[in-house]
């Protein structure tokens, strides 16, 4: 049986189609998918050598390759060994005796062991050794998760300045508006992307000081971090929109729809002797998605 | 091995058979060194079956392959580092723009490598049917029972292989530090923190910091390239040697028993088939790769930690965690000033419980069934009801949070509020897996009933429903969980061991 299909001569063919005519057409098949492979792997480099491009590469590598396969198959179908062919399976499992003397090779190792049992202690013990101390170097791998998490770049008189580092006064700011700011000397650091908004609106609930109808909140969601892009003037509405949290903003930025949890941490905030935004201090809790010890 | 070795070398080359010389001299070559004919001849002759659904493995099997060829192209170009430099490539719309080399090498693979483009859309393209097809297999195995003894361990590498393989997706795409996969990161950042205990170290020790880290790139890039399809090589070699060992499972039929394999043999046949479909699989994926476009990290622009895209959406892989993180509730546990905060249960938890069960699965259906005997016929879907309505009911509840991860989409496309999208999946998610398995389970039995003329096997004998109830009845009576029933040639062969 593999004997036939080493040898690749036309007679063997006809053998194993089932009539001449079919052998006939199936080679031409055959012929004319590595015939397409043959043109498209041509144009592909001709492609290629004056300057590429994407499409036509995609194109043509597709037709090659195409090409090869459906002649494989074809040639495979119609002129390979067919027939079915019913092999036995054989038993997985390994005799009793097998077993037996496989379990009793590896007691008679086994009891060389335990007649040194005190040293097999001990050289385990190295071993475990060895690996405990192998363990630390994965220490390296990064810092202790401390105070970087519930910390970010505000402190006590730091101004909150736009990304290029621009400072902001209150009447920068028209009603209705949002701004990304930044602690000064912190532009663009992950953890610190402030909302500044001048909300327009009377009254405000919130929970730390802040400047007439101005209010900043942490721009980082209380989900899993994202940026709260989104504000909504008319429904005074904070959007996240990784999965759809929504803040209130005159409410202390508290969570009513969505995923998160919690409301966005708020910024203490005050101006300073030129008029600039200055924050009174950092965060009061953790910015963006909770932790264990988040509370600690 | 030949014992005549010694002196028939001058014979190997002239025993006057001359149109195959070159092949038997190098057989005898290699043989004499490794003595492997005996085994290699088996090899040409094992014999495999033949089913359509049996590509679908092979199918993951040459996109994988893929994947390691275009990507090893792409690491000729690619550059996994967060230095800054001013990007001057010739896609003008970002020209001037200071992004990390991470972001520019890619620009610079899709406009100024010469075939980049294509290679990296091909890559992506097959991550994506890698995933698509592992999947398929599995739920192929599933419901025709190929999990159950002796293959649980094959079963159990075949689900490392889909973690391992949906791992290694994201990992790929978060290297390229544009605005979408940054924010990929620092959601996966902040799920690893939500971790009790252990999160905020292990989210550290891999960030190199907090987020973004500074050495997340490099990291994640070793773990793209090397470690992972390392790891994903050797266990496809493991899933394979296994196969063979074990021998294919087959569907029944005439001639085919729990003792016997009927198919075709290796060589040459099946062989050239699975050659030619390697390159069928490889064509697709490069017509999608010149001709569909995929990941534009161009238009996503590079990271920038403050700003994120709308209806931003994963690699399908992943929908269905986005889409947890979307429609759970918003539940957090405190106590003594500590929390298990929300995306704890809907990212680590779930996935944690999916995939336990995924493993545990061949062990749990045997104990429920009572059924450890060895199994190397597959079931048909219809004749193991309740297993096949479970694993619907799966496939609806994954793929509700699926959908449920484009609620945004969904909103803006059919114009529907997302304040009743969210409630509404929260619904489906329960509603449609049991609607699922309830239709399946009756599916099954109508199609068991059809197959079935009345317990005997006259041709053209065509019972109409009503008259087979008889028949139906005493399946069904038969107590839930205890072991279905078992097609007559299964339960003549095994004794169990
Ligand atoms: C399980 C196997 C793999 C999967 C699922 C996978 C998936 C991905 C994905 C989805 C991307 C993003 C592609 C883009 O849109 O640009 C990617 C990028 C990349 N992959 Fe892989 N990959 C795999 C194996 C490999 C291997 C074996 C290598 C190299 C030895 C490799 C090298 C790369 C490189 C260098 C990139 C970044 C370059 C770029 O995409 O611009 N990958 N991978
Ligand atoms: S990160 Fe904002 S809703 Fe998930």
């Amino acid at each position: 049986m593999s004997g036939n299909g080493h040898s690749d001569t036309q007679v063997d063919d006809g053998h194993e189609a089932a009539g001449g005519t079919e052998s006939s057409g199936g080679e031409r098949v055959v012929a004319l998918a590595f015939a397409v492979a043959i043109l498209a792997a041509l144009g592909l480099t001709v492609v290629y050598s004056v300057g590429g491009q994407p499409q036509l590469e995609g194109l043509f590598l597709g037709l090659a390759l195409a090409g090869i396969g459906v002649g494989a198959v074809v040639w495979a179908q119609r002129f390979m060994p067919n027939e079915e062919v019913t092999e036995d399976r054989i038993e997985l499992a390994s005799t009793d005796d097998e077993v037996l003397a496989f379990t009793q090779a590896f007691e008679a190792g086994e009891e060389n062991l335990e007649r040194r049992s005190l040293l097999v202690k001990l050289g385990l013990g190295a071993l475990g050794a060895l690996g405990l101390a192998a363990v630390f170097p994965i220490r390296s791998l990064g810092p202790r998760p401390g105070r970087g998490l519930k910390d970010t770049g505000y402190a006590e008189g730091v101004r909150l300045v736009t990304v290029q580092g621009a400072p902001l006064r209150p009447e920068s700011l028209s009603p209705g508006t949002v701004v990304t700011v930044w602690p000064e000397g912190h532009e663009n650091e992950a953890d610190s992307p402030t909302l500044l908004i001048r909300t327009g609106a009377g009254k405000l609930e919130l929970r730390q000081a802040t400047v007439d109808d101005v209010v900043a909140y942490s721009k980082l969601c209380t989900h899993t971090g994202c940026p709260v892009g989104l504000y909504q003037v008319q429904e005074q509405l904070l959007l996240c929109p990784c999965h759809q949290s929504t803040f209130d903003v005159v409410d202390g930025a508290e969570p009513i729809f969505g995923p998160a949890a919690r409301p966005l941490p708020q910024l203490p905030i005050g101006l300073d002797a030129q008029g600039f935004f200055v924050a009174l201090g950092d965060f009061p809790e953790p910015v963006g998605g909770g932790f264990w010890d988040r509370g600690r | 091995m030949s014992t005549d070795g010694a002196h028939s070398v001058r014979d190997s080359s002239g025993n006057g058979q001359r149109h195959a010389p070159l092949t038997r001299r190098t057989v005898r070559w290699i043989d004499r060194r490794v003595g492997a004919a005996g085994m290699a001849r088996k090899a040409l002759d094992k014999v495999f079956p033949d089913h359509w659904s049996f590509l679908i493995g092979e199918i993951s099997l040459w996109s994988f392959v893929i994947l390691l060829l275009t990507g090893v192209y792409l690491t000729f170009f690619f550059e996994p580092s967060l230095e800054k430099v001013v990007y001057d490539g010739s896609y003008e719309a970002l020209r001037g723009l200071k992004v990390t080399r991470a972001y520019e090498s890619a620009l610079d693979l899709s406009f100024d490598v010469r075939s980049g483009l294509v290679m990296r859309q091909m890559h992506h393209w097959a991550a994506l049917v890698f995933v698509a097809s592992t999947v398929a297999h599995l739920c192929r195995v599933f419901f025709t029972g190929g999990f159950r003894r002796p293959r649980e361990l094959n079963w159990m590498v075949g689900v490392t292989l889909l973690i391992l393989a949906i791992v290694n997706g994201f990992a790929g795409y978060s290297l390229l530090d544009d605005q979408l996969s940054g924010n990929g990161l620092r959601i996966a950042y902040n799920i690893a923190i939500s971790i009790p205990l252990a999160g905020t170290w292990l989210a550290s020790l891999f960030f190199g910091g907090e987020f973004p880290g500074p050495d997340i790139i490099t990291r994640l890039y070793i773990i793209h390239v090397l470690l992972l399809p390392g790891l994903l090589l050797g266990l496809i070699g493991l899933h394979m040697g296994l196969l063979v060992r074990q021998r294919h499972t087959q569907f029944s039929g005439p001639g085919r028993t729990e003792g016997n394999v009927v198919g075709e043999r290796v060589w040459p046949t099946y062989l050239a088939k699975g050659l030619g479909m390697f390159f069928l699989t490889s064509a697709v994926l490069a017509a999608l790769g010149g001709l569909a476009q995929i990941n534009p990290v161009w238009l996503y622009g590079p990271f920038e930690p403050a700003d994120v895209s709308t209806a931003s959406q994963p690699d399908w892989y992943m929908g269905w965690l986005d889409g947890a993180l979307r429609i759970m509730p918003s539940w957090e546990f405190r106590a003594f000033g500590f929390e298990i905060p929300n995306p704890f249960f809907s990212s680590v938890l779930l996935p944690g419980v999916t995939f336990a069960l995924l493993y545990l699965w061949p062990f749990l259906e045997a104990r429920i069934t009572k059924d450890h005997a060895e199994h190397h016929l597959l079931d048909r879907p219809r004749d193991r009801p309740l297993r096949t309505a479970l694993g619907v009911a799966t496939l609806v509840f994954y793929t509700v949070l699926f959908f449920a991860g484009g609620t945004d989409v969904l909103a803006t496309t059919f114009g529907i509020s997302i304040n009743v999208l969210f409630p509404m999946f929260q619904v489906l998610l329960f509603v449609l897996p049991a609607a699922g398995a309830y239709l399946t389970y009756r599916l099954c039995k109508e199609l068991a009933q059809r197959d079935q003329p009345g317990g005997t096997h006259h041709a053209g004998e065509v019972k109409e429903p009503a008259g087979g109830s008889g028949e139906i009845n005493r399946r069904e009576a038969a107590p839930e969980g205890a072991p279905e029933r078992e097609p007559a040639s299964e339960a003549a062969g095994k004794a169990q061991r």
